[in-house]
């Protein structure tokens, strides 16, 4: 048992980015440092956390002493943490990015005012989208988390609109419905599982969900809506607008990690609650819809002639990776699934972001980000194309990345249970990413003809060392897995929370 | 049991009649007013469950807690519906402008 002086931690991830943002929105100056102090002071606490969790196990916290059937707890185990520790590393890169980027967008006269503005609404609502990405993280109710999935479309879409251009507005707007739609569909499902269940609590269903129309309609209600927000195709019809025609940093923390929240809520839903009623044709559904994706994303990232529009498709086709592992679970043991999963996420995450980032950085080059004028970015911005270069490999799966562990482990399921389409669908999908990612670096070695370079453009430090610090980790995350599976394995039993069950303290 | 389940049906139907008009039409205020449709289907779905548990005349206050915060959710993502409207609205109407005095120079058009 845990002490409960630690338990309290808990709230930090929550109450930091939540205090910064207020405090953000009431001043004019400064914005940047408390949003810095914010992030660091997050990767901090969620560190702490992991240490506490390895000595005591999966924590609890009991939001104003009241107790699971009426209260509202906040939990940690080895997935919740994991998923906090990538958003709290990717938000910290971020945070550095985007301070180099609008610097570096004020420095331009003509469009200084626009950029004034953007960076004073755009400091606040990213502490507000930390703010709901910790809140679903670590949440253990379900209604809780439709709170936060609301927090997060909130506090996305109007980020998402922050470039001002018509296109974005309009995507953004779209993204908008969309979300809503998907939280409506969620909550109409938590409203379901309730009158079957009568509890709300995460630990408490998973011992409650049996056979019933209710739970299965239930099951249905928010497996929709949460692959509409996690834009499986083939829902996935707003992502691409969304996240290519927002800024750079935007277009980061929407890739990498909005629609992993939605995603990791999904993954608990299906393998926690509704273990035991799920059959192997739905988990057979899910599966032939991430191989679609797969292909379907890859191919339109292949045609596309825009670098961000070829980041966000890339995005579509790694999230099918992540429903691939959904047939495969069947082969592998609870606590494997748990790690595939966690690996996928963890590594698109930073080789996704890393890209964005550089897509970023181009545009600000080159003033565009046609693929096909790419010509002589290599020996301007030697950094920006060597991170290119590592998060492409990462997003490939090749050895030393996380997504490489990942691979194998679905790869060998695979084998094992004698369903070599998986197999092919895993390893096409490589080759595809592979295409795409080669394909953009081919340009970007071309040596223009004649001039050396038109414009002579010193991108600053905070531009270039973020993405490949994040390609490195992403490339490197392959090396440290026995820690990061050790994490993985500490479970939330339900045991805490059954002792409550009884009834009210 | 029978108003309970009247009510729900209700409820569901409301949500079904919402999101048909989501897909089916393109105005954006009434895009808004569906999805608003939408979340009172649902609240009336959660209003009626609070009837269903233990023993006669009882009401469970958990669905009603829920009702209330899902409004608060509700009135404030309504709003930022309603605001993203009128941007996309304004801007497409200065595309429309752009490309009916397409001839004239930017200063004329004072933009």
């Amino acid at each position: 048992m845990f002490p409960s002086d630690t338990a309290v931690w808990i709230v930090f991830p929550v109450i930091l980015p939540l205090v910064a943002g207020l405090l953000c929105f009431l001043f004019k100056r400064g914005t940047f440092g408390i949003a810095l102090a914010a992030a660091i002071g997050n990767f901090f606490v969620v560190c702490f956390l992991i240490y506490q969790m390895l000595v005591y196990g999966p924590m609890r916290c009991y939001i104003g002493g009241w107790h699971p059937p009426l209260g509202i707890s906040l939990r940690i185990d080895g997935p919740a943490l994991l998923m906090l520790l990538m958003t709290a590393a990717t938000g910290l890169a971020v945070t550095l990015y985007a301070r180099g980027y609008f610097l570096f967008r004020i420095s331009d006269p003509l469009r200084a005012r626009r950029h004034k503005r953007q960076q004073y609404y755009f400091w606040p609502l990213w502490m507000l989208l930390l703010t709901g990405l910790n809140g679903l993280f670590l949440s253990a109710d379900i209604f809780n988390l439709y709170v936060t999935l609301e927090l997060i479309a909130v506090s996305a879409a109007p980020l998402a609109a922050l470039s001002g251009k018509p296109a974005s507005l309009r995507a953004s707007y779209r993204y908008l419905l969309i979300s809503l739609i998907g939280s409506l569909t969620y909550l109409l499902g938590v409203v379901f599982l309730y009158r079957s269940c009568g509890v709300l609590d995460l630990a408490l269903l998973q011992n409650l969900a049996g056979d019933g129309l209710g739970i299965s309609t239930a099951l249905v209600l928010l497996t929709v809506g949460l692959m509409l927000k996690t834009a499986l195709v083939p829902l996935h019809f707003w992502l691409p607008p969304a996240h290519a025609n927002a800024l750079a940093p935007v277009s980061v923390i929407l890739s990498a990690l909005v629609v992993k929240a939605s995603f990791y809520l999904l993954f608990r839903f299906w393998f926690e609650i509704f273990a035991p009623i799920i059959s192997p044709s739905s988990l057979n559904f899910m599966g032939t819809l991430g191989a679609l994706a797969i292909f379907w994303g890859a191919i339109q990232a292949m045609r596309q002639q825009r670098l961000k529009l070829m980041v966000a498709y890339s995005t579509v086709s790694q999230l099918g990776y992540l429903f691939v592992a959904f047939p495969l679970s069947m082969f592998v043991d609870g606590g494997q699934v748990w790690s595939i999963v966690v690996f996928i996420a963890l590594t698109h995450a930073c080789a996704k972001s890393a890209m964005f980032m550089v897509a970023g950085n181009v545009y600000l080059h080159l003033g565009h980000d046609r693929i096909k004028s790419l010509k002589g970015v290599r020996s301007s911005q030697p950094i920006t194309v060597f991170a290119y270069g590592i998060a492409g490999v990462s997003l490939m799966g090749l050895p030393p990345s996380g997504a490489f562990i990942a691979k194998w482990m679905l790869l060998s399921a695979s084998f094992a249970s004698l369903q070599y389409w998986w197999a092919v669908v895993i390893a096409g999908g490589s080759l595809l990413a592979m295409i795409y990612v080669f394909r953009v670096m081919s340009h970007f070695f071309v040596i223009p003809e004649g001039e050396s370079s038109k414009k002579n453009v010193s991108l600053s430090p905070l531009l270039e060392w973020p993405p490949l610090i994040l390609a490195l980790i992403s490339l490197f995350l392959g090396l440290i897995s026995p820690w990061v599976l050790k994490i993985v394995l500490y479970k939330d039993s339900g045991l805490l929370a059954q002792i409550f069950q009884g009834g009210l303290p | 049991m029978i108003t309970t389940m009247l009510y729900s049906l209700t409820g569901l139907i409301l949500f079904g009649m919402g999101f048909y008009t989501l897909i089916i039409h393109s105005h954006p205020l009434r895009k808004i007013l569906a999805v608003n449709v939408m979340a009172t289907g649902v609240f009336l779905i959660l209003v009626a469950t609070a009837y269903i548990p233990v023993g006669q005349g009882d009401i469970d206050p958990v669905p009603h807690a829920m009702v209330l915060t899902g409004i608060v959710v509700s009135v404030s993502v309504t709003a930022l519906a309603l605001i993203f409207a009128c941007k996309v609205q304004e801007n497409s109407n200065l595309d429309l402008l752009r490309k009916r005095n397409h001839r004239k120079p930017m200063k004329e058009r004072g933009l």
